[in-house]
C-alpha cells in the first residue's frame, strides 16, 4: 500500500483478484493429485500357487502378517502380494497388521500380535536385526515365525527364513548377456548397480561377474545408481558419454531401468540392450512390446510374500509340502528367480508390480 | 532505490580502491591494482573455476585421449556434462538469490520431487503438456511463497522453515505418489530432453537462458540490488526504504520457480515423476554457489559463479565416470573442492582486510 494514489476499492479489488486467482489455482492444484486411473485398468490376477495336495482345506488356522510402511513401489507390492495368497485360502484367517514405520512401532505390532496368539507370524521387518527380540518372543510363545527378506540375526527367531537370492539375480543375467555375447572379442558391458554400500548390491554384483566369467567375458564399466529413476537416467548419461559402443547392459533394478531407457533414447543409442531386474509392469510391457532397449528381466519379485503366506499355512496346520518326499518344510529358503524374455513374458505378467 | 551501489552496505567499506597499490606505476600497477581490488574480486573467482575447468578438461585428455581429443565426441560428451548440469543449475541459480540475500533454502531437492510428482499424476497427464508444466512451476513457486511468507512475516530462521519446508514436501510428494514411480505418458514432456535446437539440447538451452535472466534480474534490477542489499545488512537496508519482507518473499518464490522449471526437467529427463526426485539438491546447489563465490553470510554472489560451480561439480562426476573410477573417490574430490574454495575465500577476506586497514 505504499502507493498513495491507489484507493480502497483498487486494493480491495486487486485482494479479490488475487485471492480468487489462488482459490482458482488451488483447485486445480488440489484436483490434479488424483492417481486413480482415468479408465480402470484390468487388474492382475495375482499369483496362484499350482494346485497340488496342499491345495485342499485343512485345519483352520490364523495367520498375522507385519511389513513396513512402503517406501518404494516393491515394497508395497510385497504387502499386496500377501493379502492376493491368503484370499485363495478358504483354511486361512489372515490378518494384515498396520504398516510399520519404523523398527520400534513394528515390535510395539508384533508384541500384540503375540498376545493374540496366531497360528503363524509373518514378520517382513524394517530391519532385520532390531526385530530380532520380538522374532524370540514370538518363537517363545509358540507361535511359528516366518521370517521374509531381511534376516533375523539369530536362528532361534525363526521357523522360516524366506528371501530371495540376489546372488542368483546377477548370475541369471551374467547368464543371458553370456550367452549373447560369448565369443565376441571386446565386448562392452555395462553394469548399472543399486546403492553400493548394501550387502544385496554387492551379491547381485558378485553373481553377475561370476556367471559372465563362466562366458569369458568381464564388466568393461560399472556406473552407481540409488535404486531411483533419476540417478538412473544420469548413470546411464554418464555410461553412454563414456563408451562410444555398447553391448549389453545389467541394470540391477526396474525403477532406475526407467530412467536409463529415457537416458538411451535422448543420447539416440539403440546398439545394445538391457536386462533388467524385478519385474515391473512397465517393464514387463517394453519386453512383451519389443519397443525399448530392455530385452530380459528377473524375477526377484515381491510375490515371495505370497510363497510366505503358502508355507506359513502348511506349518501352522503341521502338513508336509507335498513334493517334499515325506520331509517338513525347510528352516531356511532362498527363493530362485527366472530369466523372463519375450518369448515367456505373459507367463509372468502375474508378478508385475507399479 | 537506485543510490544503492552494487556491493552491499556492509561490505562497501572494505577493499581499497586503488589506495591497495602503493608504488606501483604504469601497467604492472593496473594489474595489481586489479589483482587487490575488491571490485574485480568475482571476476577473479569466476577465472580461478574456468582454470579448474580447463585443468579437469586436461586431466581428461591425459586419460582418455579417446574421448577429449577427438571433436565429435568431446562434444556429445560435454553435452552430456552440460545436460546432467541442467536441473541442478537452474536450482542453484535461485539458491543463489536466496543465499546472497542472506538466507538458505533447503527445501529445494523436495520442491523439486513435490512438482514432479504433483505434475505426473494420472489426474495431471490427461490434461496434457501446458498444463503439467503450469501446475509444476505453479506448486514450485506457492511453496516457495509458503517459505518465504514463514521467514520474513513468520520471523522464522529461514534454515528452520525451509528444513520444515524440506521434511514436508517429500512427505506430500510420497502420499501423492504412494511412494510408486509416475511414468510419463505424455510426449510432449519427453520431447523436452529428447529435443535439440542446432544440436543443443534444450534442456542446455533453458538452463542458459535462466542464467541469463537471472543474471539480468541480479544486476540490471533494483530487485536485484535490494537483494544484495538486505543480505549485506538488513537494517541498513530497512532503513534506506527498501521493504525487506517483500522482497525476501519474492526471493522465497523466485528459488521455489526454478524449483518448477528444474522439476520439468528431471521429469522430461526420467520420463518419471517420483518422490525420489532431486536427492541431496539443497547440498548440491548450496556447494556450487559456495564454490562459486556466493558468501554464506550473504550480500554477495554471482550467477556465473554458480553456474561454473555446478559445471565443476558435474565435470568431475563425468570425469572419474569415462575413467571407470569408484564413486567413493569423486566423493572425496567434491569434499576437497569445497573446503580449498572456501579457504582461498577466507584468504581473499583477510587479505582485503589487511589492505583497507594499512
Amino acid at each position: 500500500m505504499n502507493n498513495p494514489r491507489m484507493t480502497l476499492s483498487d486494493v480491495s479489488r486487486r485482494r479479490m483478484l488475487t485471492g480468487g486467482g489462488a482459490a482458482v489455482a488451488g483447485a486445480l492444484l488440489v484436483g490434479c493429485t488424483s492417481n486413480d486411473p482415468v479408465n480402470a485398468a484390468a487388474t492382475n490376477a495375482g499369483p496362484v500357487a499350482a494346485p497340488g495336495a496342499n491345495s485342499t482345506p485343512g485345519k483352520k488356522v490364523r495367520i498375522t502378517f507385519s511389513g513396513p510402511v512402503a517406501d518404494h513401489g516393491f515394497v508395497a507390492a510385497v504387502n499386496s502380494f500377501a493379502k492376493k495368497q491368503a484370499a485363495t485360502y478358504s483354511d486361512v484367517d489372515f490378518k494384515v497388521l498396520e504398516a510399520a514405520a519404523d523398527a520400534p512401532s513394528q515390535i510395539a505390532a508384533v508384541q500384540t500380535a503375540i498376545a493374540e496368539k496366531p497360528d503363524a507370524l509373518i514378520i517382513f521387518p524394517q530391519d532385520g536385526d532390531q526385530l530380532t527380540g520380538v522374532g524370540k518372543a514370538a518363537t517363545a510363545a509358540g507361535i511359528p515365525v516366518i521370517n521374509l527378506d531381511r534376516k533375523f540375526n539369530d536362528q532361534s527367531a525363526f521357523r522360516l527364513f524366506l528371501a530371495g537370492d540376489n546372488y542368483r539375480v546377477g548370475f541369471i543375467a551374467g547368464q543371458y548377456i553370456g550367452s549373447k555375447l560369448k565369443g565376441k572379442t571386446g565386448a562392452v558391458i555395462g553394469e548399472i548397480t543399486g546403492i553400493q554400500t548394501l550387502a544385496l548390491t554387492k551379491e547381485r554384483s558378485q553373481g553377475f561377474a561370476d556367471a559372465l566369467a563362466l562366458s569369458g567375458l568381464t564388466v568393461t564399466r560399472q556406473v552407481n545408481a540409488q535404486f531411483t529413476v533419476q540417478s538412473g537416467q544420469q548413470a546411464m548419461a554418464n555410461l553412454l558419454a563414456a563408451a562410444p559402443h555398447i553391448d549389453a547392459v545389467f541394470n540391477h533394478d526396474d525403477d532406475q531401468n526407467i530412467g536409463s531407457e529415457a537416458a538411451a533414447a535422448q543420447a539416440n543409442r539403440k546398439e545394445f540392450f538391457i536386462v533388467g531386474n524385478a519385474c515391473s509392469n512397465t517393464m514387463l510391457k517394453h519386453i512383451k512390446a519389443g519397443d525399448a532397449r530392455i530385452e530380459a528381466d528377473i524375477t526377484f519379485t515381491p510375490a515371495i510374500s505370497g510363497t510366505a503366506v503358502a508355507l506359513a499355512r502348511l506349518i501352522a496346520q503341521e502338513r508336509l509340502p507335498s513334493d517334499f518326499a515325506g520331509l517338513p518344510v525347510p528352516s531356511q529358503m532362498l527363493i530362485d528367480s527366472k530369466l523372463v524374455t519375450k518369448d515367456n513374458v505373459d507367463q509372468y505378467a502375474q508378478f508385475g508390480w507399479d | 532505490m537506485t543510490e544503492l551501489t552494487q556491493a552491499a552496505p556492509g561490505n562497501a567499506a572494505s577493499g581499497g580502491t586503488g589506495a591497495a597499490a602503493p608504488g606501483g606505476t604504469g601497467p604492472r600497477s593496473s594489474f595489481r591494482h586489479w589483482l587487490r581490488n575488491d571490485a574485480s574480486e568475482p571476476v577473479r573467482r569466476n577465472l580461478g573455476l574456468v582454470a579448474v575447468l580447463v585443468l579437469l578438461y586436461l586431466i581428461g585428455a591425459w586419460s582418455r585421449p579417446d574421448i577429449f581429443l577427438h571433436a565429435d565426441r568431446l562434444w556429445t560428451n560435454e553435452l552430456t556434462v552440460l545436460t546432467l548440469a541442467s536441473s541442478v543449475g537452474v536450482i542453484a541459480i535461485g539458491m543463489t538469490f536466496v543465499i546472497i540475500s542472506g538466507g538458505i533454502d533447503l527445501s529445494v531437492g523436495a520442491l523439486l520431487a513435490l512438482a514432479s510428482v504433483w505434475s505426473t499424476t494420472v489426474a495431471t497427464q490427461q490434461y496434457g503438456v501446458g498444463v503439467m508444466l503450469f501446475t509444476s512451476v505453479l506448486v514450485g513457486s506457492v511453496s516457495g511463497l509458503v517459505n518465504g511468507v514463514l521467514i520474513a512475516y513468520g520471523r522464522l530462521a529461514p534454515f528452520i522453515a525451509t528444513l520444515a519446508m524440506m521434511v514436508a514436501a517429500r512427505g506430500l510428494a510420497q502420499k501423492i505418489s504412494a511412494k510408486s514411480t509416475q511414468v510419463v505418458k505424455v510426449e510432449g514432456i519427453t520431447a523436452i530432453a529428447q529435443n535439440t535446437l542446432l544440436g543443443i539440447p534444450w534442456l542446455v538451452i533453458i538452463f542458459a537462458v535462466v542464467a541469463a535472466l537471472a543474471w539480468v534480474l541480479l544486476n540490471r534490477t533494483t530487485f536485484g540490488r535490494r537483494t544484495a542489499a538486505i543480505g549485506g545488512n538488513a537494517e541498513a537496508a530497512r532503513l534506506a526504504g527498501i521493504s525487506v519482507q517483500r522482497t525476501q518473499v519474492l526471493i522465497y518464490i523466485l528459488s521455489g520457480l526454478c524449483c518448477g522449471i528444474a522439476a520439468v526437467m528431471v521429469t522430461a529427463q526420467a520420463n518419471a515423476g517420483s518422490s525420489d526426485h532431486g536427492n541431496l539438491y539443497e547440498l548440491q546447489a548450496i556447494a556450487a554457489a559456495i564454490i562459486g563465490g556466493t558468501v554464506l553470510t550473504g550480500g554477495r554472489g554471482t550467477i556465473v559463479g554458480s553456474v561454473l560451480g555446478v559445471l565443476v561439480f558435474t565435470s568431475i562426476t563425468n570425469l572419474f565416470i569415462v575413467n571407470n573410477l569408484a564413486i567413493e573417490y569423486q566423493l572425496i574430490a567434491q569434499g576437497v573442492i569445497i573446503v580449498a574454495a572456501v579457504l582461498i575465500q577466507q584468504f581473499r577476506v583477510g587479505t582485503l582486510r589487511r589492505g583497507g586497514s594499512t
